[in-house]
């Protein structure tokens, strides 16, 4: 089969030649390493701000107090009224004593002062803990919930959430700049590599074009080459993403510092990121091995 | 049978040197023809015309059919694979092996492993030099370097081939043997067009020779020699 064939030979061709110009093609392959491995770090980092991101939003709360004069009646309506707001993840009501219960639980000090409270001396409120759907509009569903008759109070970390999120979103949106551009300076950089390793094969471009070899027939080993250069760059980076980030999931047992920052789970996400970086890898070996022969066909 | 038609062709380069001035010229199938003419006269501008390494500002350039100084640079392969090229200095790759480097050719149209080597053999055993398939260009004298040259050019089995001073890097003896070589291969139905300097070449084949001086042709000698003495 004669397309076959081509392939052939042209795989050949791409694989000898990268032998035969094995420091330049080390170059290229270097070049290709050292910035998937930073591409590698700049999207672990913006997957796993997108992470805690994501389980902080999920993780708002607002507390809306109620008035402890209400009665059961007018607790129901109360939440009637909730359930009709928009915005609305789910909520729960949980009733003074309950609350009393869970912070004795929750600490000795706690304990030793409210064991012999009564009924009447509990100074806490009902409360419903609402969660919201959409948490940059908190405040807005907040402002309804103080117009509802019977809820007192309103809380959900008022200007913490809003400065957290907007701190999130411009780490997230730098990372992914980083990250388009380094992809765009190794293309480049590739480029140019592989533009010396032609320029020492002019001749063989010349003779290849003076007997009758088409555009495609002269590109086609060159960006076979970028390929195999592309894989061969983006190899250590995976290895490295596979290990390094287990080892280093394991390292924080899953967060950094604090419950708060969660790590994202290892499986499948090492995978995903290792397919991106041999996908960037294949992607700018392949545009800059046609960038840097294009100068020497006559199209 | 006409292959070649040349008609009116001007070629002005950038630098604003006219190369080739309005330029008229008919080759028939199966001839064996000499350019002939001082340095810088145009002889190889027209060469390089022929196969289209040079594009004429004016005029057409018709060869077996395809109207060559309209061609794309994108589908000039299509004109490269029906001709074949001799140049001065061979053009050889040093890194192949002499088998490897006729072989080049055709290995880009796709044939199998078989076809390439029947060509390939079949090229050498016609052009020589014999016996040396697995040589690399660097161990191998002038003379014979020019036969791969010529092996790889006619490996395809070209209608035409063009010579651009092929014996101009080697000595009368050698010189000579590549001109049985070309003659052979012209005898076998080839068109030849060769551009040279070298008179005694001339002298001796008795082809149809066409001397240009300053882009123009000057004369056309049917079984031509090297009369001008100034050349």
């Amino acid at each position: 089969m004669k397309p076959f064939r081509i392939l052939y030979r042209n795989i050949r061709d791409a694989l000898k030649s990268i032998f035969r110009n094995f420091s330049l093609s080390i170059a290229s392959i270097s070049c290709i390493t050292i910035t998937l491995i930073i591409v590698a770090i700049s999207m672990i980092l913006s997957f796993n701000v997108e992470n805690v991101t994501n389980l902080i939003r999920k993780d708002f709360t607002i507390i809306a107090f109620l008035d402890n004069k209400l009665t059961e009646e007018e607790i129901k309506q109360v939440e009637e009224k909730i359930t009709k707001l928009d915005n609305i993840d789910e909520y729960k009501y949980e009733n003074k004593i309950e609350i009393a219960e869970s912070m004795q639980d929750s600490s000795d000090v706690f304990k030793t002062i409210m064991e012999n409270w009564d009924e009447e001396d509990n100074p806490l409120q009902d409360t419903f803990l609402i969660k919201v759907v959409d948490a940059e509009n908190i405040n807005i569903t907040a402002n309804e919930l103080k117009k509802i008759e019977g809820i007192t109070v309103v809380r959900y970390g008022e200007g913490i959430v809003e400065n957290l999120l907007s701190v999130f979103g411009i780490v997230e949106k730098s990372l992914i700049v980083i990250v388009l551009a380094l992809i765009v300076v190794t293309a480049f950089l590739i480029s140019n590599t592989i533009k010396l390793t032609i320029f020492s094969r002019k001749r063989e471009i010349e003779i290849m074009r003076l007997v009758g070899a088409s555009n495609l027939n002269i590109k086609l080993p060159f960006i076979i080459e970028g390929l195999f250069l592309g894989v061969l760059g983006s190899l250590i980076p995976i290895i490295l993403v596979i290990y390094g980030y287990r080892a280093l999931f394991k390292y924080f047992e899953g967060q950094v510092f604090t419950p708060f920052l969660q790590l994202v789970q290892p499986l499948p996400f090492v995978y995903i990121v290792s397919s991106l970086l041999a996908l960037i890898g294949v992607f700018v070996g392949m545009w800059g091995s046609a960038r840097a022969v294009k100068k020497y066909l006559k199209i | 049978m006409e292959l070649i038609r040349v008609k009116n062709v001007l070629k002005q380069y950038k630098t604003g040197i006219t190369a080739v001035y309005d330029l008229s010229l008919k080759v028939k199938k199966g001839e064996f023809i000499f350019i002939i003419g001082s340095s810088g006269s145009g002889k190889s501008t027209l060469i390089k015309m022929l196969y289209r390494e040079e594009r004429p500002n004016e005029g057409e350039i018709i060869i077996g059919g395809i109207d060559v100084a309209k061609l794309k640079n994108h589908k000039v392969y299509k004109l490269r694979r029906k001709l074949g090229i001799v140049f001065q200095d061979y053009k050889l790759l040093h890194k192949l092996t002499v088998y490897e480097n006729v072989a080049f050719a055709i290995e880009i149209l796709g044939l199998n492993q078989k076809e390439i080597r029947e060509k390939t053999l079949k090229a050498l055993e016609l052009v020589g030099p014999k016996g040396k398939a697995k040589s690399y260009p660097d161990q191998l004298s002038g003379g014979e370097q020019q036969r791969v040259a010529i092996a790889r050019a006619i490996v395809n089995e070209p209608k035409l081939l063009l010579c651009d001073e092929p014996t101009g890097n080697l000595d009368s003896k050698t010189s000579w043997e590549i001109m049985k070589v070309l003659e052979n291969i012209n005898n076998l139905g080839t068109t030849i067009i060769m551009a040279t300097h070298d008179k005694e070449v001339v002298n001796k084949m008795k082809k149809r020779v066409i001397q240009i001086e300053a882009g123009k042709i000057e004369k056309i000698h049917e079984e031509g020699t090297y009369q001008n003495e100034a050349v």
